[in-house]
């Protein structure tokens, strides 16, 4: 059976839960620029480069993934969200953007299957792709709007490079997060498909549009529905919002992209709203209470955390939609479906 | 106006495509980007919903020009907003476009002018990169031109993209407008070969689109705006009906059907619809008169402003003119006792005329945002004046926020309401019609409300009230919420919206309680004892409820068993005229006497049965002082033409499978024009003719009844071979204007006695359409001699049964119904998200005419239809639910 069918099947019969985020728990870890190095040859200090953890730390990354399983996670993401070569370059890390992604994916892929093998309960490995730190739609230069700093090809050459190793490593799913910026998320469905084709297999994607204004618009601008137009081509196995606020802000844009999307619907809240000191603290239960009212709504297939979450609060999300209903998916009503930033939907 | 996103004709803008605008072509070759996006932002504020943007100039880096301005107007919220059609004839260049676009963007174009290959590559891409695209009519021998090779090539790419994977509501086919009247007689033929092509492609090809390029049919006309905008809107005038879904216009240059001189308008039709042999002479004749600086225009120009300044304000409206508009205006308000006169009065009905226009299809987008935009410099003059004249009011007994719930049109009710409630000293805060729960939220904390008012007329504004509720609820509130309206009733304000919100729930029967509930609601010693004794009797009514056995239920197999049997050997004949026909202004005097009038005293809160009620003891006086305001006011409606009645009616061949009814849609030469009894009678163009059924599924009756009596469902009336059945919709036009004038003169008594007789027209003609049907087009009670009364008792043959009613409650039959009739594009006549009817005043339904076919209610039915019907009906079970809800549990 292909991964896509096995994940519906799944969906079908509960609600998932997916996993928080790895930074917060790397974080916690208190390492030190040596620890985050290891034996690498960089130049450049390398502490804060989570995504490095990967190869100079595999057991971390693993005990971090043994603890969202524990927690009762089945869909769990590899520690790539900085992963590919934009970002790493940051690093000057940018030779290591396969490596990296290879190790991620393999470490996630071996807990998955030991933990599948124990319980004989499905479980997936989402390669998670982050938005990168340049933007398509947007001039840095506020002189100069038609100014951008990176070409569309140059983003699709990048995402294929990292999403190539992730599937080589053993990745079920790309998973597409935190998506501010609209072009840029259509480069990476690109690149998936220019996958597709090398591999003559269906890669089949995640996405996860992050909001950031309360009135439900992306950096780019795109409202909810316009970017559900905007990316419906890749035919996603389940479309989502992730990060933006916590769970009370989002429930109208989840509410919303629910009754839209013709696929299953992913939602990872952060862990409420930063304190004064720019930390997390809402506490787990509360975290859950707010997403099974999602759930007792039947208005999600999968739940997870973004910023701030800890496997406590994936634990408590998953005792809190055990037993719920999964979400629907709606019928798709074969409209002519455009967008500007706005949606366009030509009556069918 | 419809929720805009939704649409159903596309005005496509194209002054930013350098072969079809030779200033923004100018503005590009010289580098000035600057103000070639300032033509894209002036496209998007005069109304166009895609903009067309294409730099195929020979001396141009296409590819460059195409990137560099996709990028600048994507850093322009106000342009970006709307999606962009990426149009060349290089694919290079239209790749480089699709990299810059992150919305979803159309391609213009790709074909099959270099072979299948090529043709499904580029369209892969397409898909790839998440864009529609428009498929020219060209293939590797060439462009189409007749009929036929426009149909040949379509069809053949449909089924070559489908087949390979491409979604079939993402096609869009341009079957190319060539010039006509060009004085060469193979080209006599190109707009009306268009026109057939589309209604073919649309028929042949489920969910793609067509399009085109308007301003190529003119071509022959250079130079002649006034000819070139006339053809322009009588060719859309013929062609959206027969499935045009959008074209490539100049948005802002189109003319109201209605306006263009008559002479003119009919030269272009015989030249469009080749209608007789010497049209293009006759239209080149005639154009010479508007050649040149347009005498006769300017004649016009000059004579309008000499007219008196309402009509003056209200021809600045209609033709979208800013230039005078402020002076005008303060004309206007120097003349009017206060400055928000000038707004209610001239400037609404002006507006009013405009909406007029653009609901029956007279007027197109681009020219509602034109008059919009006169109107918004009207109002911005008068609102520092309007600032200055307020001044603190005698405070308000209370206020009160009111609406008509999201998807709800009815408002008489409501403002009926409303009314008592301003004369009794409260402030109404009257939100309107359709109001999603957001706005009514924060209305009511933004002006500290002491309660809200809801109002719906259809069942499905019931959900939409728990919603509301639902809401305030999570918002905290705890003001009084009212809930009044035709559906509404204590038990489903107890059991449903009651235990929403923890705040009082109260239903409001009419509007003579209205003022008792809301003085006790605002009263320090009455509110308690009201909201207690409430709750207490909406928990009195859950309790019976629950403790209250339902009424036992057969099972679908058993009801089904159980089903009316007809005798088919009654059925009625073929009708003598079958298909659809359209009666574009039937008359009102005609109607007057079809009128029933219990229903009228009904809504006015007076009950009893008229003629009987005029003598009525108790309300015989007041009875007899509205009977005879209404038959003045009839009297008006009726010489003046205040109201146009239009209905369209269609008989079609059908078949029983099931509790489904198969319906053959019309076909093409079933259709013709007809004319009888000195009536207007008209027939619009041919519908798509074609072979795929329609299924229309009905509901059956489920609860358990004594011995012998069937389980109805409206399928029994209908022979599972060789049958026929209706449908029909009615609707009255034109009240908005009037009701403006009684909203300026604060005449609300006659702005709702207007309301209420428009529902009564819009029944009577329901009435005297069937009769016509009856004795006439199906003509199977040719001898039927009935009089009004008789009728109004239903003392016939036959019956109507409408969506949203006890024998057929499903309103979302009406689309379908409405697709069958081309209820939009006939008598302009929409439906809302609720499937509520527009204009207001309208009635649809369906005609069985077996001699059996009777009324009945469906009531309650079991899970096991509602899974069945749901499969029937192709929606998935929370859909179906939600349609049937007060049908179920």
């Amino acid at each position: 059976m292909s991964k896509r069918q096995e994940l519906l099947d799944a969906a079908a019969q509960a609600i998932l839960v997916k996993d928080g985020p790895y930074g917060t728990e790397i974080q916690r870890a208190r390492l030190s620029a040596q620890d985050y190095a290891g034996a690498m040859d960089l130049d450049r200090d390398q502490k804060g480069n989570n995504d490095l953890v990967n190869l100079t730390q595999p057991g971390l990354v693993r005990q971090i993934c043994d603890s969202y399983i524990a927690a009762g996670a089945r869909v769990l993401a590899t520690n790539t969200f900085n992963a590919n070569r934009i970002s790493q370059a940051d690093y000057g890390a940018e030779a290591l953007v396969r490596d990296i992604n290879l190790a991620a994916a393999r470490i996630i892929r071996e807990a998955v299957d030991e933990a599948c093998a124990r319980d004989n309960t499905a479980r997936f490995v989402a390669g998670a792709v982050g938005p990168t730190n340049k933007t398509l739609s947007l001039s840095p230069d506020v002189e100069d709007p038609g100014y951008r700093e990176v070409t569309f090809d140059d983003i699709v050459a990048v995402y294929y490079e990292q999403c190539a190793a992730l599937v080589d490593g053993g990745a079920d799913f790309i998973l597409i997060e935190t998506v501010f910026d609209t072009l840029n998320c259509k480069a990476a469905i690109m690149a998936v498909r220019q996958l597709e084709r090398e591999l003559d297999r269906d890669v089949p994607m995640m996405i996860s549009l992050t909001l950031t204004d309360l009135s439900g618009r992306n950096l780019s601008g795109h409202t909810v529905e316009a970017f559900w137009h905007a990316v419906r081509h890749a035919r996603p196995v389940a479309v989502g919002l992730n990060c933006s606020f916590g769970a009370e802000q989002l429930r109208p844009h989840i509410q919303l992209l629910s009754g839209l999307a013709d696929t299953l619907l992913l939602a990872y809240p952060n862990a409420g709203l930063p304190n004064e000191l720019g930390q997390y603290d809402e506490a787990p239960t509360t975290t859950a209470a707010l997403v099974s009212e999602w759930a007792q709504a039947g208005r999600v297939n999968i739940l997870g955390g973004c910023c701030g979450s800890t496997p406590d609060h994936i634990a408590a999300i998953a005792a809190a939609v055990a037993g719920l209903a999964p979400r629907k998916v709606p019928q798709d009503r074969a409209q002519m479906r455009l967008a500007g930033l706005e949606p366009f939907t030509l009556a069918a | 106006m419809n929720d805009p996103s939704t649409v159903r004709f596309v005005n496509i803008g194209e002054r930013t495509n350098v072969t079809g605008s030779a200033r923004f072509k100018k503005l590009v070759m010289e580098g000035n980007y600057t103000a070639a996006v300032e033509i894209a932002r002036s496209q998007v504020e005069n109304g166009a919903q895609i903009i067309d943007v294409n730099m195929d100039e020979g001396l141009l880096d296409s590819v460059q020009a195409m990137t560099t301005f996709l990028k600048l107007i994507g850093a322009e919220p106000d342009i970006a907003r709307v999606p962009v059609m990426v149009d060349s004839s290089k694919w290079e260049v239209i790749e480089a476009g699709l990299k810059c676009v992150s919305g979803k963007p159309i391609v213009n174009s790709i074909s099959m002018k270099e072979g299948e290959g090529p043709f499904l590559a580029q369209a892969r891409l397409c898909m790839d990169y998440g864009a529609a695209v428009v498929v020219m009519a060209f293939d590797e021998i060439g462009q189409a031109d007749t009929r036929q090779r426009k149909v040949e090539i379509c069809t053949r790419a449909y089924d070559l993209l489908v087949a390979s994977g491409f979604p079939p509501e993402d096609i869009i086919f341009d079957p190319n407008i060539f010039a006509i009247a060009t004085g060469i007689e193979e080209h006599d033929r190109y707009a009306l070969d268009f026109i057939e092509a589309c209604r073919e492609i649309k028929a042949r090809c489920p969910r793609a689109k067509v399009s085109g390029g308007l301003s190529n049919l003119s071509f022959s006309f250079r130079g002649n705006e006034t000819v070139r905008r006339a053809m322009h809107s009588v060719f859309l005038y013929h062609a959206i009906p027969a499935g045009l879904d959008m074209a490539i216009v100049n948005a802002g240059q189109l003319d109201i059907y209605d306006t263009i001189d008559p002479v003119l308008r009919e030269a272009c039709e015989d030249v469009i619809l080749i209608r007789r042999s010497d049209a293009t002479q006759r239209l080149i004749d005639l154009a010479e008169s508007y050649k040149g600086h347009d005498s006769r225009a300017e004649k016009e120009a000059a004579e309008w402003r000499g007219w008196p300044v309402a009509r003056r304000l209200e021809h600045a409206l209609v033709k979208g003119i800013d230039a005078h508009v402020v002076e005008d205006t303060e004309e206007a308000r120097q003349t009017s006792a206060r400055p928000i006169d000038v707004i209610e009065g001239p400037l609404m009905d002006g507006m009013n005329v405009v909406g007029d226009l653009f609901g029956s299809g007279r007027m197109f987008l681009p020219q509602v945002v034109k008059s919009a935009r006169v109107m918004k410099k009207a109002v911005a003059h008068l609102i520092p004046f309007i600032e200055a004249e307020k001044e603190a009011g005698a405070r308000a007994k209370g206020k009160i926020v009111m609406a008509t719930v999201k998807g709800d049109v009815h408002d008489i009710g409501k403002n009926i309401v409303g009314v008592v409630l301003q004369c009794n000293g409260y402030e109404v805060i009257d939100l309107g019609v359709m109001v999603p729960w957001q706005r009514i939220l924060e209305a009511a904390n933004e002006h500290g409300a002491d309660m809200i008012g809801l109002s719906g007329l259809i069942t499905p504004s019931l959900d939409e009230m728990v919603t509301v509720a639902e809401e305030m609820a999570r918002a905290g509130m705890t003001m009084p919420l009212l809930i009044g309206g035709a559906t509404t009733s204590k038990v489903h304000t107890a059991l449903k919206i009651d235990p929403a919100y923890s705040g009082p729930v109260i239903h409001v029967l009419d509007a003579s309680r209205a003022v008792g509930v809301a003085s006790r609601l605002l009263s320090d010693t009455g509110r308690d004892e009201l909201v207690a004794s409430t709750a207490e009797e909406y928990a009195e009514v859950r309790e019976k409820r629950a403790g209250k056995g339902a009424s036992e239920l057969l099972s679908l197999t058993e009801a089904r068993a159980a089903g009316f049997k007809a005798d088919m050997s009654l059925k009625a004949p073929a009708p003598a005229r079958p298909g659809r026909h359209v009666f574009d202004n039937w008359p009102l005097a005609d109607l007057r006497d079809y009128i029933d009038w219990t229903p009228f005293f009904r809504s006015w809160e007076l009950h009893g049965n008229y003629p009987a009620i005029l003598t009525d003891p108790v309300v015989g006086a007041s009875a007899r002082s509205l009977f005879a305001d209404a038959q003045a006011m009839l009297d008006s409606i009726v010489a003046e033409g205040w109201l146009t009645a239009k209905g369209v009616c269609g008989l079609w061949p059908a078949s029983r499978d099931g509790d489904d009814i198969l319906i053959v849609p019309p076909l093409a030469v079933e259709e013709a024009a007809h004319s009888a009894d000195g009536r207007t009678l008209v027939t619009s163009p041919p519908a798509s003719g074609g072979d795929t059924l329609v299924r229309m599924p009905f509901l059956r009756q489920q609860v358990r009844k004594s011995r012998d009596r069937a389980s109805y469902c409206l399928a029994d009336f209908i022979d599972t071979a060789d049958d026929w059945i209706g449908g029909f919709a009615v609707a009255i036009h034109g009240i908005e204007e009037h009701v403006a004038r009684f909203k300026a003169a604060h005449d609300d008594y006659s702005d709702i006695l207007l309301k209420a007789l428009a529902d009564r027209f819009a029944e009577a003609f329901a009435e005297r359409l069937h009769q016509h049907v009856r004795t006439d087009l199906w003509g199977y009670a040719s001898q039927e001699r009935l009089d009004a009364q008789a009728l109004i008792k239903e003392q016939y043959r036959g019956i109507r049964p409408a969506p949203g009613y006890p024998a057929c409650p499903d309103h979302s039959l009406k689309p379908i119904l409405f697709d069958l009739l081309h209820a939009q594009e006939c008598i302009g006549a929409s439906l809302t998200e609720s499937f509520a009817m527009l204009p207001t005043s309208a009635v649809s339904g369906f005609y069985f005419a077996h001699p059996d076919s009777s009324y009945f209610g469906v009531a309650r039915i079991g899970p096991d239809q509602l899974a069945d019907y749901a499969a029937r009906r192709g929606v998935d079970m929370a859909q179906a639910e939600r349609w049937l809800r007060p049908n179920l549990d």
